[in-house]
């Protein structure tokens, strides 16, 4: 049989997700992908993949697994989130690879810290590219497995059956807690449809995310936003991350899985080193926003990826008695008592 | 050409050409686009054209907002190529009984006998201004201005796939059951999107269309021949 992991509980919404499949935007398509990019290519660079490798983004809710295969490879990327492993529960944080074996039951622990995380396995997730990408979009049923959230008893197929043998690897620092940094935007497309006190608000207020949230959007409860003359605008195109403002006057900030095109107007757009940042809030988490110029939010765009890229260039190798290899642990009886140490 | 050009955030400028649906402004955007494409200018990831404008979607690690300025200003000048062309594809559509389920309530509110709004919606060329709201979507106009309806005031949940539908002075075929508020008047056989084929959506913007009447008959046969891959709808070049 080929090799997999065995979904025995899918959690609230899990779906294989890579950095998405951007090139089709014109014809309908949203780009979709993991909400929070940087933890997506962190768990991937953990397990040794390259960055985009599709895996797993786990909503809100922990789903459970069973491996079917020899030895799988994986890693958890997301602040305040664990793989607890077996019976016994055995703790493996986030920001840590670790090597299981065939039956070996993992579950992803969820705090509050984070609305999301990644799932990476060593090889990837071999679910068929569509439009070059194995991304889920759930609205129009395409990518990840047949197109939808994981269900239980569903098989997520793996590329390979055997982790490779080398050292577990983790990152040099644990990841941390996003905290309630003031999210940066630049202004408009259209924020010259609000009155200026809607503008002024906007940047001056705080913001909650309300309970309708998903990969689509969230809705954002705060000061009503007063346009200046109506608010119907001939549709144009929308970026992720835009803040769109219909009659209601409360904001809808605009996520992976939003449609490409749209007619409300926009006040201002979350710059793209912010929008992993967003994708880790929860509904009921406090919002706010502070504008930035296009050349500075360009700037931090290419400062992020060079942290990234740092990020990934100091990954350590586990120190003995710190990785949690239950293959050789099992070997070797030694199962008790395993518990890693950096939480 | 006078455009404006708006911040998207730090990975998307919009030209904006304008803010209204005008074939004018469709064909200024749509000539930019085809531009932007064949011009291949660096960190352009991808192109967006709506109604009044072009989303360019960039890397910021590969070029600037600031520099695709100035390239896109440059490509504004050159003159419209007059060999252009596009393609004119006839979409068969079923008008009759439960697959126009608005059609009696189109008729009554525009004074029109039911027969007479489909000849009306059939007997006009559409210009493909741009896809959104789902995969495939095709935003089509101009209606005959004696269709022109706002749309429904209690919008469907569940609309059929391959719906033809109108609202104000637009018309559209819905690529998936979803949830729509347009006057639905039709059903096309046909797939208007799918990720397998080498051009996923039937219509690109810019594409012109008939529709062309059929019988439920004629339906279920073109139906059956999509099924199994043996239909292909008629097309023809044609000048912009």
């Amino acid at each position: 049989m080929s090799a997999g992991l065995k979904v025995l509980a899918p959690g609230l919404h899990t779906t294989v997700q890579d950095l998405g499949r951007p090139g089709y935007q014109a014809i309908g398509v949203p780009v979709s992908g993991a909400l929070d990019g940087v933890s997506l290519r962190l768990a991937n660079a953990l397990v040794g993949n390259p960055p985009g490798t599709p895996a797993l983004e786990i909503l809100m809710s922990g789903p459970t697994f069973e491996v079917a295969a020899d030895t799988v490879r994986v890693a958890l990327a997301g602040a305040g989130t664990s793989l607890a492993i077996g019976p016994e529960k055995a703790r493996v944080v986030a920001g840590q690879s670790a090597t299981l074996p065939g039956g070996e039951v993992i579950e992803v622990v969820v705090g509050r810290q984070s609305a999301c995380c990644y799932l990476a396995v060593e090889g990837g997730i071999t679910v068929p590219l569509v439009l070059g990408s194995a991304s889920t979009y759930v609205r129009a049923a395409i990518g990840g497995l047949d197109g939808r959230a994981l269900r239980r008893s569903d098989f997520v197929p793996l590329a390979t059956a055997r982790a490779s043998h080398r050292a577990e690897l983790r990152l040099s620092s644990p990841i941390a807690a996003t905290g309630d940094q003031p999210i940066r935007v630049v202004l408009g497309p259209q924020q010259e449809y609000f009155i200026e006190e809607a503008v002024a608000a906007f940047l001056g207020a705080e913001f909650r995310i309300s309970q309708s949230a998903d990969r689509m959007g969230m809705r954002l409860d705060g000061p009503f936003l007063q346009h200046r003359h109506g608010w119907d605008i001939v549709s144009d195109a929308i970026m992720t991350g835009a803040i769109q403002v219909p009659g209601s006057g409360q904001p809808i900030l605009l996520l992976a899985d939003h449609q490409t095109t749209g007619g409300y107007p926009k006040i201002a757009t979350v710059i793209s080193a912010d929008l992993p940042v967003v994708g880790r809030r929860r509904p009921g988490d406090a919002l706010r926003f502070a504008p930035v110029t296009v050349e500075t939010a360009e700037q931090l765009c290419r400062t992020e990826e060079r942290r990234l890229a740092e990020l990934v260039a100091a990954l350590e190798p586990v120190r003995a008695g710190h990785a949690l290899d239950l293959g050789s642990l099992y070997d070797g009886n030694l199962i008790s008592g395993v518990v890693s140490g950096v939480e | 050409m006078k455009v404006r050009f708006l911040s998207a955030g730090d990975r998307a400028l919009v030209v904006e050409f304008g803010d209204r649906i005008e074939r004018a402004l469709s064909d200024d955007v749509l000539r930019l686009d085809a531009s932007l494409r064949s011009s291949r200018l660096p960190g352009v990831v991808e192109t967006v054209p709506t109604f009044r404008s072009l989303m360019v979607h960039y890397d910021p690690v590969a070029t600037t907002c600031a520099d695709l300025e100035r390239a896109i200003a440059s490509l504004l000048d050159r003159p419209p190529d007059p060999r252009a062309t596009t393609t004119l594809w006839r979409v068969p559509v079923c008008y009759e009984g439960s697959f126009a389920p608005d059609l009696g309530e189109v008729a009554k509110r525009t004074g029109l006998a039911p027969s007479e709004v489909v000849a009306r919606h059939s007997g006009t060329r559409y210009h493909v201004y741009m896809l959104g709201f789902l995969p495939g979507f095709p935003y089509m106009g101009d209606l005959p201005h004696e269709l022109a309806l706002p749309r429904r005031a209690d919008p469907r949940l569940r609309v059929p796939a391959g719906s033809v539908s109108i609202a104000t002075t637009l018309t559209a075929i819905y690529p998936y059951e979803s949830p729509g508020g347009w006057h639905l008047i039709g059903v096309t056989p046909i797939r208007l999107f799918d990720p397998a084929r080498p051009r996923p959506a039937l219509l690109e913007p810019g594409d012109k269309v008939q529709f062309e009447p059929i019988d439920p008959v004629s339906f279920a046969s073109i139906r059956k021949a999509v099924e199994s891959g043996q239909y292909e709808v008629a097309k023809e070049p044609i000048s912009r």
